[in-house]
């Protein structure tokens, strides 16, 4: 049942009760906006009250949060009481605020949010995630001067982060989006004193500018062929039925095989995901924006922006799945699976041989992207939004712990001159194993395992080809190494740095301690025997049932995943942490495998592709463009110029020679005239009686001749 | 017309000739006199007595020793040297010859209405005396004061100036 | 050709002969004596005209060329006097060069 409040409608439970909850949603996002602006006016030594002021929006919206997602939980049981059933195609319940922004003619441009169990949970996660490195960066920021900034721009992004989870409107999302990417991009360059701080914001912005670009023109194509950029409006929304069946009734698109329009729209959306989730071939800003305080990589870099991506192709998988015949898939689907499985496996080989303790999370965070839009393209939004939810909270705590390792050590951050320090920074060491046992997938108590397993499954299934799989398979080896590698550098050994490294402070470790229980506890709600997660996202009431477990194959893709994740452990375990490595000597396989470990240290050369490419056109088209500008249109102006000064300069000579001149002649003439004149007064008396005499001779001459007349 | 006019007339033409053309002034001056002389013979053969002789008196008893004082005071007696005749003396004569040719002309072309020949009046001095002081009185006194102001303009006019106030 | 007719003729001759004198002549008293000569052929003209007019018996013409001959000294005399006074400060009587009044 629909409601009509002014211009607002709202969508309403069967019993005409609007939820409040619902209905102040926006406040979620509002209040860390609002705190970040009575921050930015704040004077800069008031650390106490912007971190105060961040801090307590966020609670707030965390608490918000969870009175939304208990309100979405406990929906099945409100349902079950009403008579009158309310439920679109999929059954799931939503909940939607909407209201037109602009009205363009005939076309309305409408924005709106919506609380549906998608954006339940990622409301969620997003603000107890943050909540948690915001409380982290009291202590990580303590001896920053900037610290007041820094609070604004987290706190504004947080708020633009929720914005983005609850946008029921494209429109509205995109605006969250972009707002979201200008404070990752202020984040990334919060010491821009430092050149490559400042040159690896800008190459963030661009580079994700590129993908939404791509994103903007799959908005519009949407808007002119839907009529609307609402995600969910009673059956109207751009992506319910009837939207879609007019977008599938239009003609193929010429350029791939089997592309309809939904799915064309859908890969330009994609586009920009790409972009924002660091999918290759739009990676390469992801690795460079750790030059960001370690906080921000957490929470951006790990948790949240990055997600973003994999959840807007969440929000808009009706569009990217319309179209596919039943037990197949859709050529935008397809697309999505190969370049996330590709840039899974690729990131993944790069990880392995870098240096820098962040780095190799960077490298990680994408392989992890890849591996979220490849469970996408092959199993659903439960599969791929699980292990997006998984994923927040074990990288989240890497990061952390990467910092809180930064911080002990004083700022070193070049795994080769760690060591050892499992006996010196013992909680940092306890929940980094946890953190990285979840993101390896160890088997069974980690969340890590359940959430890859589930792509991995839903790999195993798919139906256009295998390959994906064994990608997949790859990266799991591949990531078990590189991750063990790391560890046994940083953690085992001995001590190859400077100064005795420190634990960090209780207001650092306690954030990861919460964390590190999350990671592994919240595998529970994805087992087959328990797949609560998937239920909730449909709206469905779900029991423990342990014969999910006995699905075919499914064990034995289990017990195969098992093994692979033990062979990377057990691989790196030998060659990195029995013998403790020695900082001057080079790394074990870059003794063994030289010119392949080189190739994969400086990032199999994508940034020098692009070097020589994409950049080196820009910089002959910039060429070209200022030389037009001066040549050709200041040339056009200089020569209008020219025509005026010309036309001036006739004018000026006209005035002077002809106008002046002639009246100056003129004068001249007369005086001239005169002075010729004056000749016949020469003062001579014989002239003037001469003069006198033919005077007489002609009076006499005219008299005869008027007399005879 | 009898040979006495043509003589007469070649005379004064002459003496009118010379006196423009010659080049010294003194001889100018006498052959002014000549051509006085001349006229006053004319106005003897057309009976008009008076009226020669006050030209004989007058013209060449005042005025022509007049004109030669007043050469002989301007040092025009010494011979010129260079052009007697001004620069653009061309024109002058040209005109001179227009009036002549217009005159001449007028005179010629309205013979048919000039009066003919009458009988050869009579004047004696007493009517002349008497047509003096009857009817021409006014132009007589005004003629007298005309003379007395000629006489002390001209002493003033060429008086020496006094050395102080130059 | 009458008697009248060949006074007037000489009459006139003299009179151009006087006028080219004045227009031509260098000396300023060459001019006046031109002027002379101009005023005698008029003098001739009105004795020329008395004789053979209507009612010579008036005089009129006599008279006439009296007061002419009257006036015409009394010029004589002024212009004469101007003249001297004239080459007193120019030095010359040469009418070429007094051209003071050039305009």
């Amino acid at each position: 049942m629909m409601m009509q409040e002014g211009f607002v409608t709202f969508q309403t439970l069967g019993n005409g009760y609007v939820s409040p909850i619902v209905f102040y949603l926006w406040l979620i996002p509002a209040l860390p906006i609002i705190a970040a602006g009575v921050i930015a006016l704040l004077k800069q030594p008031k650390r106490k009250t912007a971190s105060a002021l961040a801090i307590g929006s966020l609670v707030i919206s965390l608490f918000l949060s969870l009175v939304a997602f208990i309100h979405v939980i406990s929906e099945p049981i409100m349902r079950s009481a009403t008579a009158i059933i309310h439920a679109n195609a999929t059954g799931v319940l939503r909940e939607t605020v909407n209201f037109t922004w602009i009205q363009v003619g005939a076309a309305n441009v409408d924005l709106g949010w919506v609380l549906d169990p998608l954006s339940a949970i990622m409301l969620v996660m997003v603000s107890f995630v943050g909540l948690l490195i915001f409380i982290y960066s009291i202590g990580y920021m303590k001896h920053d001067e900037n610290f007041t900034r820094f609070f604004c721009f987290m706190s504004l992004f947080a708020g633009a982060m929720l914005g983005v989870v609850i946008a029921n409107s494209l429109l509205l999302l995109f605006m969250c989006w972009e707002l979201v990417g200008l404070t990752s991009y202020l984040l990334i360059g919060f010491w821009y004193q430092k050149p490559e701080a400042a040159a690896a914001a800008k190459k963030a912005f661009i580079t994700t500018k590129i993908g939404d670009v791509l994103f903007l023109l799959g908005m519009v194509w949407l808007f002119s062929q839907t009529g609307t950029l609402l995600f969910y409006n009673h059956g109207a929304g751009s992506i319910e039925a009837g939207a879609l069946a007019g977008l599938l009734a239009q003609p193929a698109v010429r350029l791939g095989g089997g592309l309809t329009a939904a799915g064309a729209i859908g890969l330009l959306i994609f586009a920009g995901a790409a972009g924002k989730s660091g999918q290759f071939p739009l990676h390469v800003w992801l690795p460079d924006a750790m030059e960001g305080p370690t906080p921000v990589s957490s929470l951006i870099h790990a948790a949240t922006m990055v997600a973003a991506g994999v959840y807007l192709i969440a929000r808009v998988y009706p569009l990217m799945a319309a179209g596919a015949l039943a037990g197949g898939t859709t050529t935008a689907l397809t697309v999505v699976t190969w370049v996330g499985a590709f840039t899974a496996v690729f990131a993944a080989l790069i990880a392995v041989a870098q240096n820098d303790i962040k780095r190799i999370l960077a490298y990680s965070t994408i392989s992890q992207l890849g591996y979220m839009m490849a469970g996408l393209g092959m199993g659903g939004v439960a599969v791929g939004i699980f292990h997006l939810i998984t994923h927040a909270f074990f990288k989240a705590l890497l990061f952390l712990g990467a910092g809180s390792v930064i911080h002990g050590c004083h700022g070193e951050q070049d795994i080769r001159r760690m060591g050892g320090l499992k006996a010196d920074m013992p909680l940092t060491f306890v929940t980094y194993a946890i953190g990285m046992l979840a993101l390896c997938g160890f088997p069974l108590f980690f969340s890590g395992f359940w959430s890859k397993d589930g792509i991995l499954e839903a790999a195993s299934h798919w139906s256009v080809a295998r390959t994906p799989f064994y990608m997949l398979v790859f990266g799991v080896l591949l990531t078990a190494f590189y991750m063990t590698r790391q560890v046994g550098y940083v953690f085992f050994g001995y001590w190859r740095g400077g100064k005795t490294a420190h634990e960090s402070p209780a207001v650092m470790t306690l954030p990861m301690v919460i964390l590190a229980l999350f990671a592994m506890g919240l595998g529970a709600i994805g087992t087959p025997a328990w797949p609560w997660f998937r239920a909730f996202l449909e709206n469905r009431a779900v029991v423990f049932n342990l014969h999910g477990f006995a699905e075919p194959g499914l064990p034995a893709l289990m017990i195969a995943s098992t093994i692979v994740v033990f062979l990377g452990l057990g691989l790196g375990w030998r060659l990195y942490c029995g013998q403790a490595p020695k900082p001057e000597e080079p790394d074990v396989l870059e003794r063994a495998v030289p010119v392949p470990w080189g190739w994969l240290r400086d990032k199999l050369y994508v940034d020098e592709l692009y070097g020589v490419t994409v950049i080196a056109f820009y910089k002959w088209w910039a060429r070209v463009a200022d030389w037009l500008d001066r040549r050709v249109w200041g040339g056009a102006v200089a020569a209008v110029a020219w025509v005026f000064g010309l036309w001036s300069r006739l004018n000026r000579f006209l005035d002077n020679n002809v106008v002046d001149g002639s009246f100056d002649k003129g004068c001249e003439e007369l005086a001239a005239g005169g002075g010729l004149l004056s000749r016949a007064q020469n003062g001579r008396v014989q002239t003037y009686l001469r003069i006198l005499a033919l005077g007489v001779v002609v009076l006499v001459l005219m008299l005869i001749w008027s007399s005879r007349a | 017309m009898n040979w006495a006019f043509y003589l007469i007339a070649a005379l004064t033409v002459a003496g009118g000739l010379a006196a423009v053309l010659l080049k010294n002034t003194v001889h100018c001056a006498l052959a002014l006199t000549v051509a006085f002389a001349g006229l006053a013979l004319f106005f003897l053969q057309l009976d008009a007595q008076f009226a020669g002789f006050a030209q004989i008196l007058v013209y060449i008893g005042a005025v022509a020793i007049l004109i030669v004082f007043a050469i002989l005071l301007t040092r025009g007696s010494e011979t010129p040297k260079g052009s007697v005749f001004s620069r653009n003396w061309l024109a002058g004569l040209a005109i001179a010859a227009g009036v002549f040719a217009v005159l001449g002309w007028a005179v010629l072309h309205s013979a048919s209405v000039l009066p003919h020949e009458t009988a050869a009046p009579t004047v004696t001095v007493l009517q002349i005396g008497n047509a003096l002081m009857g009817r021409y009185v006014l132009p007589l006194e005004i003629v007298a004061l005309l003379l007395t102001a000629a006489l002390i303009g001209a002493v003033i006019v060429a008086l020496h100036e006094k050395e102080g106030s130059r | 050709m009458t008697p009248l007719t060949g006074y007037l003729i000489v009459a006139a001759m003299l009179f151009s002969i006087g006028l080219a004198g004045a227009l031509t002549r260098r000396n300023a008293i060459l001019v006046l004596i031109g002027i002379e000569l101009m005023l005698n052929a008029a003098n001739l003209n009105l004795i020329a005209f008395w004789r053979y007019g209507p009612h010579p018996e008036a005089l009129t013409g006599m008279m006439f060329a009296i007061f002419s001959i009257a006036v015409a000294a009394a010029e004589a005399a002024v212009g004469l006097g101007l003249v001297i006074q004239i080459h007193r400060h120019a030095h010359t009587t040469d009418l070429d060069r007094m051209n003071r009044m050039k305009g």
